[in-house]
């Protein structure tokens, strides 16, 4: 990968929770505009290593994080390095839709209040607006702005969140299975969501699913007991993995 | 003993028809077991309904008792007396004498120091009020005679309302047969009525039953809640929010989260001890004032609400902390803009039931003097009070007779209030409260 193309990388990347090691000299590449999905074993530490990248483990009291994340080529584990910006630049979407119990309005507009991305009432209405385009549940909902976010359906929650995420406007998104909680039309809508978001966004996506993975992913990485085992385009390593191990669990003879 | 029960429920379940009896129970040996099953579930509902029927049955007889024994209260008698208002005596304001001349006139047969002494007994001291009243708001009035209906006193109160034994000796009674003529003659001229009692939600407390209200008591009450609320509110939800969201989990918070479980346990007369230590004589704080009471209560429902909102802010899934941090939320901004206000209802609901606690509590009350008799309505949180349950312990000591109804009435009172703030809280709790 040229240099111009990373977005992100791990360096010699070492965490623990308290005596307990989760990763081990994890390093990775994450292409610009690309999807690069994670993959491997339940417990394997692929959240672990996804909340390292905006310090969300940052919150994890026990947790220990030892070696280097680049966010275009500048270490973000350094002293002076603002949190509050970095996850303005870094989203994240989680596993089980989590929109705040307020208006849709207001879930989507929260971000950009918090960081002042705008200046006026009108222009936040336009973010707003641009944000639920965006992620595709504009249509769904214009008519019912005022209306709690928790009543909205399991999959239009995890696109309001994802609506939430992209509206202030950040450089990567992480998702940490976004459709474990979610039926295959919800799934396929969001897939196809990602493959728009890509246009403008770098997505980081862990998955269960190798389909999900094949389906949405440009490159993939394969973790496994803490350690990245492969990693690589998602088409060479879906038709040709180089190790028996990745072999077996993208078959699903282990998992 | 099993057996036979065992039996039984088979009997019950062969008259039902079960259809899967066949299938379920195929053999014997299940047959029996399922049948024991559901005897046992039978038994069990028996239990806990013959559970709720006990308490509901305490509870009515408990609340017809004090109604039964304070709704006279709310009911005053009144007698019609022909009052004369002497010139020189207004003049002089001793309404006493214009009052007492006009009972005089009224009953002529009254003779002699005693039975004048009884006869004047018929009406509430109160009256002498009323009068001097009427002539304020009506000076024509001077020198007229008029027809005026005055409060009767406690002794008339509690006959006409049948709470006297007129059954015994007359000595060994207070009321005497003179005066059951006297109010007989008026009952006869249609001069004696029964109106609503506004005096006891007027007045203050009062050494004379018929006088005695509950205003002074309510305000004293009202003050000490809203310095008790002031204060237990601001320390408790902050002590909370601290406690729940910034402290770090280590040996000293544990040893916090024990103790603060532990005061919610201590007898709340301890608290008012340590008010009076504190308060009254170490900083010398005014004794009897709801300032003191409100300080006393504070410390009693401090621990409930901390326990409360401390509940009410776990209950807020880490999701929504998760939601709002990975968005670049800072810590402080988390806490306000979601974590509070997604606990404010269950904090209010545990807060209000802390003050209901607090309004219903007597022992510290005791211990800092809010158990004087104070005929002035208190007017500010320094002025010497008593509280609603307070009032009822002092009338519920009178000796009057008189006394008896309106220490139910204050109790009626005290758990109507209590009724309305618990209400308020479940409505709370079912109207705003998150479901996660
Ligand atoms: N907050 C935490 N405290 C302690 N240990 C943790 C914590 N989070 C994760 N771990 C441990 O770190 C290891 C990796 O967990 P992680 O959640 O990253 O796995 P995962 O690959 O995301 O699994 P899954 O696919 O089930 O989500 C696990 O052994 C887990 O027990
Ligand atoms: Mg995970």
């Amino acid at each position: 990968m040229k240099n111009k193309d990373i977005r992100m990388q791990a360096k010699g990347l070492n965490v623990s929770y308290g005596d307990k090691q989760a990763l081990f000299d994890v390093n990775l590449e994450i292409a610009k505009n690309k999807v690069t999905a994670l993959i491997g074993p339940s417990g394997c530490g692929k959240s672990t290593f996804l909340r390292c990248l905006n310090r969300m483990n940052d919150v994890v009291d026990s947790c220990k994080i030892d070696g280097i994340v680049q966010l275009d080529g500048f270490n973000i584990y350094k002293k002076k390095v603002d949190v509050v910006l970095l996850r303005q630049k870094i989203g994240m979407v989680f596993q089980k839709p989590n929109p705040f119990p307020k208006s849709i309005y207001e879930n989507v507009a929260y971000g950009p209040k918090i960081h002042g991305l705008t200046n006026s009432r009108e222009e936040l209405d336009k973010l707003v607006k641009k944000s639920l385009n965006r992620a595709g549940l504009w249509e769904e909902v214009k008519d019912r702005l005022e209306d709690p976010g928790t009543s909205l359906s399991g999959g239009q929650q995890q696109r309001l969140c994802i609506a939430r995420a992209i509206a202030v406007t950040p450089e990567v998104i992480l998702m940490d299975e976004p459709c474990s909680a979610l039926d295959p039309i919800a799934t396929k809508i969001i897939e196809e969501l990602i493959d728009d978001l890509k246009k403008k966004f770098t997505i980081v996506i862990i998955t269960h699913s190798m389909q999900q993975a094949a389906r949405v992913s440009d490159y993939t990485a394969f973790f496994h007991l803490g350690k990245i085992i492969e990693s690589g385009e998602t088409k060479q390593m879906f038709s040709n993995p180089r190790l028996k191990r990745t072999q077996d669990y993208i078959a699903g003879k282990f998992g | 003993m099993i057996k036979r029960t065992t039996k039984i429920a088979m009997k019950r379940a062969k008259k039902k028809k079960n259809p899967f009896k066949f299938k379920l129970g195929s053999s014997k040996k299940n047959q029996v077991h399922l049948a024991r099953r559901h005897a046992r579930e039978r038994r069990f509902r028996v239990f806990g309904f013959s559970a709720i029927a006990a308490s509901m049955i305490f509870l009515l007889v408990f609340f017809a008792s004090i109604i039964a024994d304070g709704y006279s209260a709310f009911t005053q008698a009144q007698l019609r007396i022909v009052v004369t208002f002497d010139q020189s005596l207004v003049e002089k304001g001793n309404y006493r004498k214009i009052l007492q001349n006009s009972l005089k006139q009224q009953f002529p047969e009254a003779k002699g120091r005693k039975q004048r002494f009884m006869l004047y007994k018929l009406v509430s001291k109160g009256g002498v009020n009323s009068l001097r009243k009427l002539v304020d708001n009506n000076p024509q009035i001077i020198g007229e005679t008029d027809q005026v209906w005055l409060p009767a006193s406690s002794l008339i109160d509690m006959y006409v309302k049948g709470k006297t034994n007129n059954e015994v000796d007359e000595s060994k009674r207070k009321i005497k047969d003179l005066q059951i003529k006297w109010l007989e003659e008026l009952q006869a001229n249609n001069s004696v009525r029964s109106v609503f009692n506004t005096a006891f939600f007027t007045n203050g407390d009062s050494r004379e039953p018929e006088q005695a209200g509950i205003l002074g008591s309510i305000m004293g009450s009202i003050f000490s809640i809203v310095v008790c609320m002031l204060i237990s509110m601001s320390i408790g939800i902050g002590a909370a929010v601290y406690l729940e969201e910034f402290a770090p989990k280590n040996k000293l918070t544990d040893l916090i989260e024990v103790n603060i479980n532990n005061l919610a346990a201590v007898p709340s007369i301890i608290f008012g001890l340590l008010a009076l230590a504190i308060y009254l004589n170490f900083f010398g704080m005014p004794r009897s004032s709801s300032l003191v009471g409100g300080f006393a209560l504070a410390m009693l429902v401090l621990p409930t609400i901390v326990i409360a909102s401390r509940n009410a802010l776990a209950a807020v899934p880490p999701s929504i902390r998760f939601a709002a941090t990975a968005l670049g939320a800072t810590k402080v901004q988390v806490t306000l803009h979601h974590t509070i206000p997604y606990a404010l209802p269950g904090i209010l609901t545990g807060t209000i039931l802390g003050v209901a606690r607090a309004l219903g509590e007597t022992a510290p009350l005791l211990m800092i003097g809010m158990v004087a008799f104070v005929a002035d309505v208190p007017t500010g949180i320094l002025d010497p009070a008593t509280s609603l349950p307070t009032q009822i312990y002092l009338w519920a000591d009178s000796p009057e007779l008189g006394f008896v109804e309106k220490t139910s009435a204050c109790i009626i009172i005290l758990l109507l209030i209590l009724g309305i703030v618990n209400g308020t809280a479940a409505y709370i709790r079912k109207k705003f409260q998150y479901d996660w």
